[in-house]
């Protein structure tokens, strides 16, 4: 089978990979036509654009530097928080408006642009990105794992008790209850987006696809895409050839986080409310399957996983089978009541039959066959005393 | 420390909780001169070379590299002021190309960040517009060039230069590592046992291939070595190393013949 794919790999003929991607891109862009402006299919392709933005950001951590992250809601959350802080009237007593939209323009509280919520988004997520990563830098493997996914804990124990959190009369969250109406997307002076026409959150969605993808090819093939391979196949060697670990891992943590912090200012925004309940551990673990469904480290792959767990998790599952076990077997449950053990399941049926995703990477698919394991088996036989 | 040394190490030792696997070593390399270490299995010859790349901090002394301290100085950093290496066994990237392994070895030499990455211009874009960041375009094509010239100078045929490491003979996997070291540019190159699992003519070429690195590239070359052949024929001089500790130092044949270093081989005689 594998050789099969192989063949057929090497027998698309080269000018479908570029002029691929622009039919590719056409077809997104009009895809909304095709369906109503707010029905669930326009809500689902909409999160799936968020989604394939998230799994792309944690791509690069994961998949190009190897470095298992179990803690990407953080940047969901923060994400999302910028948008709470910058663009809602949760600070009401403050009065700042920049290029806001019409509507935003005249309510109380703090309101931007989403542009530049976004870009502040990247930027602190970015900067808690390496924050995480600091304290994993001297880890490998499964034990970065592990610290993630505390500093993830933290980030929801921080957004659940954060509206304790008070700095003078602001506090940091609004805990369960959330930060509500906030600003929709919108251009400044005109009229904000609306939950009534979902077309324009598409195209949004879509550029930062656009954007992300763009992102992830050119470092990809770069001298910083490179070094990551190297730290990831071997730290050790990766390091006598004169590439700086700290500065390369932490460069892949900020990176990742900055994308998912554009993403969770997308996603702040579209769900309109910003809650500590949105930030769970379970969201790492959707996003990280989307990576390893598509295929670690394969760009178009995680494109495909994000689109794929997506449609199961927001169309299939509850729209099309929930009421299976009922049908079926007269059984008193829905499918959405066990959507994660429907995802669990889905992960170990790949992890048999296909673990190296639905489109594999080259690479890490010569990494499975030759046991080439992030460098972890080498590594342990010659630790290094420089981080 | 004297002017003509490229690199000196000063009393050097290593404890590995309670193993001292090397212990007070003082060593100098002459600049652009082929020096060898040898010594029985556990010597520590590794473990020192560990330590003057940066991969180990000495748990005591201080070593020097071309007037310059780098007792405390990372790996990245010291292959940036001049020292390089092979290892012992085969560390290549084995998933990278040969190309793309000697690139990853001039990380160094090179300077493209993100930025550099994302404002790249696309490869129809001819080179010799005055965009801006054109250097890192430029680099980045330069680099696969210089690559591909390593490569063939240490004996790739051109059909292998594309061709994944995992995919190389074990000889060529070896070359291709000299050529990942040699693409830093390095003052001092370090080779660790180069010839383990090379046959007798294989051994030959790399002696002759050490002289020629030494004359063209004028580079400094350090060597560990169990090949006693290939040690006697092209070293300058040869420092024996038995648990740990410097037990003799000096031109080949006198090293040969000092009884403590036939001893450290072959054990005590009568």
């Amino acid at each position: 089978m594998r050789a099969q794919v192989r063949a057929w790999r090497a027998a698309v003929p080269p000018w479908v990979g570029r002029v691929g991607p622009a039919v590719l891109l056409a077809l997104a862009i009009v895809f909304p036509f095709f369906f109503g402006v707010a029905d669930d299919t326009m809500n689902t392709a909409t999160l799936a654009m968020a989604y394939i933005v998230m799994a792309l950001g944690l791509n690069i951590v994961v998949g190009f530097a190897g470095l298992l992250d179990l803690g990407y809601l953080a940047f969901y959350a923060i994400g999302s928080y910028c948008v709470g802080w910058f663009g809602s009237g949760f600070y009401a007593d403050a009065n700042i408006h920049v290029l806001a939209t019409k509507f935003a323009g005249t309510l109380p509280g703090i309101h931007f642009w989403w542009v530049i919520i976004a870009l502040i988004a990247i930027v602190f997520c970015a900067i808690a990105g390496v924050i995480i990563g600091l304290p994993t830098l001297r880890l490998r493997g499964d034990y970065i794992a592990i610290v993630t996914l505390g500093f993830g804990e933290i980030i929801r124990v921080f957004a659940l008790n954060g509206d304790t959190l008070k700095i003078g009369d602001y506090a940091l969250t609004n805990g369960r209850q959330g930060i509500s109406a906030v600003d929709a997307i919108g251009f400044p002076g005109a009229t904000p987006f609306s939950q009534l026409n979902l077309r324009p959150w598409y195209w949004v969605a879509l550029g930062m696809v656009v954007i992300t993808l763009f992102v992830n090819f050119r470092v990809r093939d770069s001298r910083l895409g490179r070094a990551w391979i190297a730290v990831r196949e071997d730290e050790v060697a990766a390091a006598a050839m004169g590439v700086p670990l700290v500065r390369t891992k932490l460069l892949a943590y900020a990176l990742g986080a900055g994308l998912g912090g554009m993403s969770g200012a997308f996603l702040g925004s579209y769900l309109t409310n910003i809650t500590s309940d949105s930030f769970l551990f379970s969201f790492s673990i959707y996003v990280l399957a989307m990576v390893i469904l598509g295929g670690l480290g394969s760009i178009w792959g995680v494109v495909v996983g994000a689109i794929a767990l997506t449609y199961i998790n927001y169309e299939l599952l509850p729209n099309q089978l929930n009421n299976l076990p009922h049908q079926l077997f007269d059984l008193d449950f829905q499918l959405t009541d066990v959507q994660f053990a429907i995802f669990g399941g889905l992960l170990v049926i790949m992890m048999v039959l296909r673990p190296e995703g639905l489109l594999p990477e080259r690479r890490r698919q010569l990494e499975l066959e030759h046991g080439i394991g992030a460098g972890d088996a080498i590594a342990h036989e010659m630790e290094m005393e420089h981080p | 420390m004297s002017d003509d040394a490229l690199l000196e190490a000063a009393a050097v030792s290593k404890v590995f909780g309670g193993l001292v696997a090397v212990s007070d070593v003082t060593f100098d390399i002459p600049r652009r001169s082929i020096v060898s270490i040898i010594g029985p299995n556990g010597a520590g010859k590794t473990t020192f070379f560990n330590m003057l790349t940066g991969l180990y901090k000495p748990s005591a002394g201080r070593i020097w590299f071309d007037g310059r301290d780098i007792t405390r100085t990372r790996p990245d950093q010291i292959t940036h002021l001049g020292i390089s290496r092979t290892f012992q066994n085969i560390r290549l990237w084995a998933t990278m190309t040969a190309t793309e392994n000697v690139m990853v070895g001039q990380h160094t030499r090179m300077r493209a960040g993100l930025p550099g990455a994302l404002l790249r211009p696309p490869r129809f874009v001819p080179l010799s517009l005055p965009l801006p960041l054109r250097r890192v375009n430029v680099e980045e094509e330069d680099a696969r060039a210089k690559a591909r010239e390593t490569l063939e100078y240490v004996g790739l045929r051109a059909g292998q230069l594309d061709q994944l490491a995992v995919n190389l003979s074990y000889g060529d996997q070896r070359r291709v590592e000299i050529a990942r070291a040699l693409a830093s540019d390095p003052k001092l190159l370090l080779l660790d046992e180069p010839t383990a699992g090379m046959n007798p003519q294989e051994s030959d070429n790399l002696k002759t291939f050490m002289q020629r690195l030494r004359d063209e590239r004028d580079l400094t070359i350090l060597l560990i070595e169990h090949d006693m052949k290939v040690v006697m024929g092209v070293s300058e001089r040869v420092t024996v190393f038995d648990h740990g500790e410097k037990i003799a130092e000096g031109e080949p044949a006198a090293v040969r013949a000092d009884p403590r270093v036939v001893e450290a081989y072959l054990g005590k005689q009568g």
